[in-house]
């Protein structure tokens, strides 16, 4: 029997999961996945938490309920990994010996990067991030009676990258909808030069900031927080005031892959871009959250990874070459409050464009530009995640490589 | 592509100045794409920034985050927005003849 072994049962650990158990011969190979704990969290629920659409209970689901039959689940705390002697060790000190190895053990936020950020955690400092802290977020926006709320990006990579403007977008609607916008300002805090990394959506996101009177902060780094003063300090002396500070602390890998010594500086997974292979060890892939790979971390580029990740798995267990195939593909809706989203679709090529999605179920979903149909596509992602994504499955219309029907280049844009 | 001309020496720059062909690279290159960015000169501890990043883009093809600048012990991350005010992985990495740092998206 040979053993695949899969690190993490979130979202690109349980398709992997999925794709592999079909596709590997079930008396030769056995697929063992490993998770700290069974509960499966959709984490583009974590967003509408602090504003009362939905609940902790109302996004979480447990792991093994969709991992295949015939998979093995440990669940426990990974300790590290030892390429050497290609085995997994446990924290209870079992160890799990591996022909092939994928890790997703995606991303975290950590706090404790910040200087001064801890200092306030709970108390006029919070996250969305997580299922706890979007909870607290919660409570604490009920009693919120007015004054700054700063939304930050502490550091890039984040997951999610259009997250915390959405959260920005539904501070504004809803406090709106209260009739009290009048009693807060909402100030947007970001290490990049603008409301995006690429310029056309950069350009289209900050005007949609300014017509919402969302002030931004651009190019602003952040060197510690003074919790009891209640300011952001940034590495070139400019100072935010808050009264509400929602950080999204800076992203890193988990801490497994530090403590195996196998990390960047973000404890990311150094990877190939295109294979998905580890750049180190040629039996170790990885995809989603976890790796260094300058696509987004998002659910949607975990999904269009499995399906190239599986097909060079199975190449390099047959000895045959890998396809360089994983072309950065990303497709991300854009929650802007009061029942319309933004769609975006980009690659490592081709950024984000305005123009028309094709979409043949209920005609294209225009690119770019607030809308109600894009709206209802985030709120359909919900049960395509439990239903198809997790599983396995196909999205329907929604192909693995970015297409460019539809997209169209402003005439003053640059060149991909 | 734009071309650009720093004393006697021509290079292909990207729509934002970032050199495009790193072969074109020299120090009195990089002297000139400082005065430009406002820079009265670059001393030693700009230097060891700057090859630092050349050496790691050569090894693995990306320019080094601020935070791989400041684990590496080159400098710590307030010292570099003191070395480059503004953008210390943008300014350092268009000086040292490198592409702009990939955005994260
Ligand atoms: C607020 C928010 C909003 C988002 N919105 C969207 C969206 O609208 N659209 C979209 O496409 N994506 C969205 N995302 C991103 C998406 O959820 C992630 O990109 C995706 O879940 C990543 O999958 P993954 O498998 O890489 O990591 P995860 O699903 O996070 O799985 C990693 C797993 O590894 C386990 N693990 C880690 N270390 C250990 C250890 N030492 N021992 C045992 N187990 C371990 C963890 O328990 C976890 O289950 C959002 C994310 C957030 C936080």
């Amino acid at each position: 029997m040979r053993n695949l072994v899969i690190l993490g049962a979130g979202t690109g650990g349980t398709v992997m999961a999925s794709h592999l158990r079909k596709r590997l011969p079930r008396g030769e190979w056995a697929v063992t996945v490993v998770d700290r704990d069974n509960e499966h969290y959709y984490q583009p629920g974590f967003l509408f938490i602090p504003f009362g659409f939905l609940r902790k209970k109302d996004i979480v689901k447990p792991r093994s309920k969709f991992l295949p039959k015939e998979t093995e689940f440990i669940q426990a705390e990974i300790d590290r990994i030892v390429p050497a002697s290609n085995e997994v060790v446990l924290r209870d000190g079992r160890t799990v010996p591996y022909d092939y190895l994928i890790v997703a053990t995606g991303a975290e936020i950590v706090p404790a990067e910040t200087p001064g950020m801890l200092d306030g955690w709970g108390d006029t400092i919070f996250d969305f991030y997580t299922a706890d802290g979007a909870e607290a977020l919660a409570a604490k926006l009920k009693t919120f009676s007015g004054g700054t709320l700063v939304v930050h990006v502490n550091e890039t990579p984040i997951k999610c990258p259009v997250a915390p403007l959405e959260f920005a977008f539904f501070c504004d609607a809803c406090l709106r909808r209260h009739g009290k916008r009048d009693k807060v300002d909402i100030v947007y805090v970001t290490p990049l030069p603008g409301a995006f990394t690429k310029p056309v959506a950069a350009a289209a996101l900050g005007a949609l900031l300014e017509k919402k009177r969302i002030r931004m902060v651009a190019d602003f780094n952040a060197e510690r927080i003074d919790a009891s003063a209640r300011k952001i300090i940034g590495y070139d002396g400019r100072e935010v005031p808050y009264d509400l500070l929602v950080t999204v602390p800076t992203n890193m890998g988990a801490e497994m892959i530090e403590r195996s010594g196998m990390g960047d500086e973000f404890r990311f997974l150094p990877t190939d871009p295109r294979t998905l292979r580890s750049k180190k060890h040629e039996n170790i892939f990885a995809l989603g959250d976890a790796t260094d790979v300058p696509a987004s971390k998002a659910g949607s580029v975990v999904h269009f990874q499995s399906e190239i990740l599986t097909e060079n798995i199975l190449r390099a267990i047959d000895g045959r070459p890998l396809e360089p195939a994983f072309d950065g593909h990303a497709n991300c809706f854009i929650e802007m409050g009061r029942g319309k989203a933004i769609l975006i679709d980009f690659n490592y090529e081709t950024e984000p464009l305005p123009g028309r999605f094709p979409f043949r179920v209920f005609g294209p979903l225009p690119l770019l530009k607030p809308s109600r149909l894009n709206h209802w596509g985030k709120l359909a992602f919900r049960g395509i995640y439990w239903r198809l994504l997790l599983r396995g499955r196909r999205i329907p219309f929604v192909p693995s490589r970015m297409k460019m029907t539809g997209k169209k280049r402003p005439a003053a844009a640059p060149g991909a | 592509m734009p071309l650009k001309t720093y004393g006697n020496t021509t290079v292909d720059v990207d729509a934002e100045g970032y050199l495009t062909d790193f072969s074109q690279w020299t120090r009195t290159v990089a002297e000139a794409i400082a005065a430009e960015e406002g820079f009265a000169a670059l001393g030693p501890a700009h230097w060891k920034v700057i090859e630092f990043m050349q050496k790691e883009y050569k090894e693995n093809g990306q320019v080094p985050s601020i935070r791989r600048l400041n684990k590496s012990g080159v400098a710590s991350t307030k010292e570099l927005y003191e070395l480059f005010p503004g953008g210390p992985a943008k300014k350092a990495a268009r000086i040292a003849g490198l592409k702009k740092p990939e955005g994260c998206v």
